[in-house]
């Protein structure tokens, strides 16, 4: 049966780990994700899991890729500085193919910023941060109800692609309270074991190997240097290094329209708003006041993969309005991919957009 | 010991330069391992980023070949999720004592229960030979062309201060000595710190006067004090010379660890 619950932001992120069977947290202290570790501190040693409070997130992120190889699911959590410390380490997940969940509690940057305050800032540091070509996956709340429901789906998403997923949510949703739904059960589908006879790195159809767990007697060796199919150091080899990280790129990008979790609201619409995270609220806000004015919403859920044939939906949209508690950093990638003009409305300073304001820049655009 | 259960062949030919002391210091650990009897299924090499790093991927076990410095924080992850595993890391004095220090301070005091063996060359080896945090004062590197003006950092005077149930230093030289060390840490609850001290003579050597192997594996042999001949010469208040350095075991104790299997 579901169970009704009150419940912060923050600590739906850890239940709903739990539940898709996480069992080892690797963290350090960091405003606005604390809670996520406090939580897990009281709850793994009761589950026969493992909380351990590393010395930095450098640490932390290589105790989850450590622990991830012994099969365990693994996540961390943190907020901009921490993530930024993780990006060499996620990098190294990347390369190696370790499955993981990285929640990142968004708060105002650039450096210390504004712990308190939420921001959407990360965006293209999630995407782009680590050095080197990859493709990564990351969702973004807009609810407590989501901050659930996508910490779950993280976990079989980095499962079944073999990456490093990236919870990207933020100081509003981290640590808002509200009504949600917690399932009796939850989907957890389990990454798929290397088949006995194949090469550690030799990857299926769906460009991802099957996973070699530590001390099951595959004897993997697991390096952060380009190899080959035999986990084997090969760092001179342009041919075989191009056609690695291709994979790498390519076994996440070209499963984008797979990976796409969005909501359409009014695919006739002229104006049509595009939100991911807390600016969703507002929009929904708008929309629920002013009916009669027919204003289209796409919501995306998961912003990497950029699921761009969605905004084909929209075959009418004279304007895609983008706001963003950033510089506008998703407007950019919008508007690489349709000639419908693209309204970035940025917002900094930790607060979220008010319906008046996003009202405002919809009616200039009639 | 059978070099064809642990060794991966077919990544022959290594990359260790000739007169390395880093292969005895794998024999070694090898012959320990192999002593206590432990099987290639359960046992895990871990590595960060350096000449020693590479050791893992030679040999036939399940590996972990890591970033610059962090070995200790992915072990760390895989010990404590797997308690059942047997846990080796190595490592060098630039990944262990500079860029990893931190880690290395840290699971020193959580005591976790893995085996830390450290390739002390005095210098950094894989990327040309820069001077590391246990490049000897006055030594030549490519970063101290005037000579090293820093002091040296100890490593086994840091882990004991730090937590580590056992700690020992020995060097290429004496390979009886440091296998059993290496054995007793692998045997030890805890975190264990084995420091072997080793000839570089393509980075280090060459530009200090010990450029034939010999040179070098003398150098080690001429300059190892035996810990409690350091300590009576210190007590009957004899000086003992700045460049020499303690070898034997500095602690073995019952501290609680981490990581344990119950």
């Amino acid at each position: 049966m579901t169970k009704i619950e009150f419940m912060q932001g923050n600590t739906a992120c850890a239940e709903a780990a739990l539940a898709a069977g996480c069992r080892f947290f690797g963290g350090y202290p960091i405003t606005p994700s604390t809670e996520i570790a406090e939580h897990m501190a009281r709850r793994l040693p009761k589950m026969d899991g493992v909380f351990v409070q590393m010395e930095d997130e450098i640490g932390s992120i290589a105790s989850v890729i450590g622990a991830s190889w012994t099969g365990a699911r693994a996540m961390t959590a943190t907020s901009g500085p921490g993530f930024s410390l993780m990006m060499e380490n996620i990098g190294y997940a990347v390369m190696t193919e370790t499955p993981c969940v990285i929640v990142n509690i968004q708060r105002g940057g650039p450096s210390t910023g504004q712990p308190t305050m939420a921001a959407q800032g990360d965006m293209l540091q999630c995407r782009f941060g680590s050095h080197g070509d990859y493709g990564t996956i990351a969702l973004c709340p807009a609810s407590v109800q989501e901050m659930y429901d996508l910490t779950v789906k993280a976990f079989n998403l980095a499962d079944r692609f073999r990456i490093p997923v990236f919870v990207m949510s933020d100081e509003v949703v981290g640590h808002m309270r509200e009504r949600i739904e917690i399932p009796d059960t939850v989907t957890v589908v389990p990454r798929r074991p290397l088949e006995k006879g194949t090469l550690p790195f030799t990857a299926g159809a769906d460009g991802v190997p099957g996973f070699p767990e530590f001390g099951k007697g595959y004897g993997v060796h697991v390096t952060g240097l380009t190899h080959d199919e035999r986990g084997y150091p090969e760092a001179t080899d342009p041919a075989l290094h191009a056609a690695l990280v291709e994979r790498l790129v390519r076994k996440v990008e070209d499963a984008r329209h797979e990976i796409a979790d969005v909501t359409l609201t009014q695919p006739d619409a002229e104006i049509v708003f595009i939100t991911y995270g807390p600016p969703t609220r507002t929009v929904r806000q708008v929309l629920h006041d002013n009916p009669e004015k027919a204003f289209g919403h796409l919501q995306l859920r998961i912003v990497w993969p950029f699921p761009e044939d969605v905004l084909g939906a929209f075959p009418h949209a004279r304007a895609f309005i983008v706001p963003e508690m950033n510089f506008g950093q998703i407007a950019r990638e919008i508007e690489r991919h349709t000639c419908v003009p693209v309204k970035s409305v940025p917002k900094l300073g930790g607060e979220l957009h008010t319906p008046d304001e996003l009202l405002a820049v919809a009616e200039a655009l009639r | 010991m059978s070099f064809k259960d642990w060794f991966r062949e077919d990544r022959l030919p290594h990359i260790f330069c000739t007169g390395c002391g880093n292969g005895t210091v794998i024999n070694c650990t090898l012959e320990a391992v192999e002593e206590m009897g432990w099987i290639r299924d359960t046992t895990v090499f871990i590595s960060g980023i350096g000449c020693s790093s590479r050791a893992p991927g030679y040999i036939t076990t399940d590996s972990l070949h890591t970033t610059h410095g962090r070995a200790l924080a992915f072990a760390t992850g895989v010990k404590l999720a797997n308690p059942r595993l047997n846990v080796v890391v190595f490592t060098g004095d630039g990944d262990l004592a500079a860029i990893g220090g931190n880690h290395f301070i840290h699971a020193c005091r959580r005591n976790i229960d893995i085996t830390v063996v450290c390739m002390n060359n005095m210098i950094y080896g894989m990327t040309g030979g820069q001077g590391s945090p246990c490049t000897p004062p006055g030594a030549i590197s490519t970063t101290t062309p005037y000579g090293m003006c820093e002091p040296v950092f100890d490593l086994s005077a840091l882990a004991v201060t730090a937590g580590a149930n056992y700690v020992a230093r020995w060097t290429s030289y004496h390979v009886t000595e440091l296998t059993k060390a290496i054995k007793v840490g692998l045997d030890t609850p805890g975190f264990s710190f084995i420091e072997a001290m080793v000839q570089c003579p393509t980075a280090y050597g060459r530009r200090n006067k010990l450029r034939q192997v010999s040179d070098m594996v003398t150098y080690l042999k001429t300059h190892a004090l035996l810990l409690q001949k350091k300590q009576r010469m210190e007590e009957e208040g004899e000086t003992v010379p700045a460049d020499m350095f303690a070898v034997g075991e500095f602690v073995r104790r019952d501290r609680p660890a981490m990581g344990v299997l119950k």
